[in-house]
């Protein structure tokens, strides 16, 4: 029924290759269902909010955004896991935090705004940079140091920024992004640009002292800032219930109003952006507590498995997967069949290859670059050699 | 003077002769006891067991130390001391640092871990503006002397922009506090001892480096190195090399380079950079001459800076060439560049040989 429903649509010619055999050797890319009659879906749990209402549990999306959902995450998905064997071939130096299992918070956030909107988190920041329109060649060169790395080669892992898309990164210190965030909504406040700022963090920063600064400016002055907890349960190897005395997050501003996600479900992520979104310009700050799930350790130096059951692990594998359930819901919706799905896959799998060769074969930055932008262009600061006599650079 | 930096160089104790006005650590007598061939980070925590056991008002607190912590520094404390004074504080670096304090104040041994030097800044108002001037502020009524501040500092070949820094320079700029910074395994665990028993706040901060690459007989016994005392490491006699923590290997490379060049270098380590041995530096230089200093923070206001401006205070006339410092650039601690940002043994032995033909 679903597939006459396609083969009707008129909104693409597209979406009629869907019913076509797949031996189609020609085209390279399996075409996405650009359908966008609306398909309601409920969320897995409702929305717990604290001096607030909650949003619905429905949930209003499309074939085409479910299916641009799940190719997104799977990209992601493929591109951490490429991401984990590069570290172990020593490709990748340095600190590398993976961000597989919490796919859905980044997705369903991008899908609920625009690029005039800014996001900044912290170091777990490949599939943010990604959703926020990063290109696979930009992240593998940066992870790997080279100059086509979306910071020059300079930055690493933990320092990924896209400027054209108010994308501010990538921070190394724990909870020091979120004031910075705050300070960004100001200025969107200021412009008058409609757009909010999302502060993203963890149930480990969520302890710094600097988060309840950056709230109580932000809810003074009324700034559309959303500061989201991805919570994913462990700060590094500890479990939140013993850093925290009140591990309900979203419950933790206070006096300004939280919401309680299901952050292995995009459309639940999407709902709650959305609806946090629309709150934040018109009533200041807002807390977004995403309950997430990261199924490699804390960085790579982490097995991951010492503070937490295998079991565990494989558990929410199974039953809270976002990747599964948007594949779950994009069958039992006969959006496609599950051959497509593999073949996106595939597909997806071909293009992080590529992207990792690519990458290997571009240069590391040049020594020269060691020195530039310490400061300002043209500030002429010196500096010297090893015996700080004759050898003599003036920093560009 | 020399004798006793010979001695101390033959055993690898300081055995002091006489007590130094504001030091009040002691010294056991030489190797007596069994000295097992073990690593930094294992000395470190056999100098915190050591500490526990001593004083049962000793608490080791801070992120992740339960299990051992990142480092293993501190693997065994929470089993064999209990979680009552062996126990994980959450992310909050300025937390831990004030609570270390407020526990200090009340007698306690506070010995607080903050995972990487790097994350020390959110600690830093907390150290000196409370911890460094409640003695001083409060008559002597209160003093958070128990408080020991252990930070793994440095670079470790791939860690990047925040886990990489050497930030003893900020802290040595504050009366009040002693910062000390061990080059190898049996140092480290006198040291680290001492440090908890000195009657004033101290930061230690420990080379990462070296946590798992240096191996050193140590003994076993509850020993203390004195604070403020530099040592002699190599004798020389046409330059003095001054340094600190991991530097001082890379230094040493250097040093045994120049001497198939000829150059005697005479190599110090400094120990304690607050307050700072100026008396066994500038001995040094009276002899030699001829003064370098290398560390891996970066040269503009890095301590060196202070080393050389007090040697030329007081040696001014007696010095050959100016001071040399080879350091860190003054660009923030860098991803790929690492290399070519540090103060590596080839920028020492440059530097040597310019200074020596001055």
């Amino acid at each position: 029924m679903a597939l006459s429903r396609l083969a009707s649509s008129s909104s693409s010619s597209r979406s009629a290759d869907l019913l076509k055999p797949l031996c189609s050797a020609i085209s390279l890319r399996r075409p996405i269902s650009t359908d966008t009659t609306p398909i309601t879906v409920e969320t897995s749990v409702p929305f717990t909010s604290h001096q607030c209402d909650t949003p619905s549990r429905s949930v209003q999306t499309n074939a085409k955004e479910l299916l641009t959902f799940f190719r997104d995450m799977a990209l992601m998905r493929r591109m951490e896991i490429a991401a984990d064997s590069l570290y172990k071939a020593k490709l990748i130096r340095g600190f590398c935090h993976l961000y597989d299992g919490q796919e859905a918070v980044a997705v369903g956030m991008e899908a609920s705004i625009t690029k005039k909107d800014c996001i900044i988190t912290a170091y777990r920041d490949h599939c943010t940079f990604v959703a926020r329109g990063g290109t696979l060649l930009e992240v593998f060169a940066e992870l790997m140091g080279r100059q086509a790395g979306c910071s020059r080669g300079k930055g690493g892992s933990m320092h990924f920024y896209k400027k054209d898309s108010n994308f501010y990164g990538g921070h190394g210190i724990v909870g020091a992004q979120v004031p910075l965030g705050c300070g960004l909504a100001f200025a969107q406040k200021y412009s008058k640009d409609e757009a909010v700022t999302f502060a993203l963090y963890g149930d480990g920063a969520a302890n710094q002292g600097q988060l309840f600064e950056a709230l109580n400016i932000s809810a003074l002055w009324d700034l559309p800032a959303i500061l989201v907890c991805e919570n994913n349960h462990y700060g590094m190897g500890t479990a939140e219930w013993r850093a925290a005395k009140s591990p309900a997050y979203y419950k933790r501003g206070d006096y300004a109003p939280g919401l309680k996600v299901d952050g292995m479900d995009a459309l639940a992520v999407k709902q709650a952006c959305t609806f946090a979104k629309e709150h934040a310009l018109k009533n200041g700050p807002i807390i977004l507590e995403m309950d997430t799930y990261r199924y490699h350790g804390h960085s790579m130096s982490d097995p991951g498995s010492t503070y937490r059951t295998r079991d565990e692990i494989t558990g929410v594998r199974q039953e809270r997967d976002p990747v599964e359930r948007i594949r779950k819901l994009i069958l039992s919706h006969d959006l496609a069949t599950e051959k497509e799905l593999k073949d996106i896959e595939k597909e997806i799998r071909k293009e992080v290859d590529d992207a990792i060769a690519q990458a290997k074969e571009n240069p590391l930055p040049e020594s020269s670059e060691l020195f530039t932008n310490v400061y300002a262009k043209g500030l002429g600061v010196e500096s010297f050699g090893a015996d700080r006599k004759e050898v003599r650079a003036v920093l560009p | 003077m020399g004798f006793r930096n010979i001695i101390g160089r033959r055993l690898g104790l300081g055995l002091v002769r006489r007590r130094k006005p504001f030091s009040t650590a002691t010294c056991d007598g030489d190797g007596n006891g069994n000295a097992k061939s073990i690593n930094l980070y294992s000395a470190i925590n056999q100098a915190l067991h050591i500490a526990l056991e001593t004083d049962n008002r000793a608490f080791v607190f801070g992120e992740d130390v339960s299990f051992g912590g990142v480092f293993r520094c501190t693997t065994g404390l929470a089993d064999r001391f209990g979680k009552a004074r062996v126990f994980n504080t959450p992310l909050c670096e300025q937390g831990i640092v004030g609570f270390g304090i407020g526990l200090a104040a009340m007698g306690n041994r506070a010995i607080a871990e903050i995972q990487f030097a790097d994350y020390i800044y959110p600690a830093f108002d907390q150290i000196v503006n409370e911890a460094a001037k409640f003695r001083y502020r409060s008559g002597n009524q209160f003093n958070c002397g128990g408080l020991t501040i252990r930070a793994p500092y440095g670079a470790v070949g791939h860690g990047g922009h925040y886990h990489s820094q050497s930030p003893e320079a900020f802290f040595c700029h504050v009366p009040g506090i002693k910062v000390v910074i061990p080059r190898s395994p049996r140092q480290a665990k006198g040291l680290l001892l001492s440090c908890i028993r000195d009657p004033n706040p101290v930061v230690f901060f420990e080379p990462k480096w070296l946590y798992r690459l240096a191996v050193e007989e140590v003994p076993e016994h509850d020993y203390m190195l004195p604070l403020s005392e530099a040592e002699v490491i190599r004798q020389g006699s046409d330059i003095t090399l001054v340094g600190w923590g991991a530097q001082l290997s890379v230094m040493e490379q250097a040093c045994n380079e120049a001497e198939k060049d000829g150059i005697s270098c005479e190599l110090i380590d400094l120990k304690t950079l607050l307050p700072w041995d100026k008396e066994t530096v500038e001995a040094s230089v009276r002899k030699t001459g001829r003064v370098l200093i290398s560390h891996e923070a970066p040269v503009t206001g890095g301590f060196g800076a202070e080393i050389s401006a007090s040697i030329v205070e007081r040696c001014f006339l007696r010095l050959e060439a100016p001071v040399a410092r080879v350091c860190g650039l003054d660009t923030p601690f860098p991803l790929v560049f690492e290399p070519f940002y540090m103060p590596t043994k080839n920028k020492i032995l440059d530097a040597i040989k310019a200074t020596v033909n001055y």
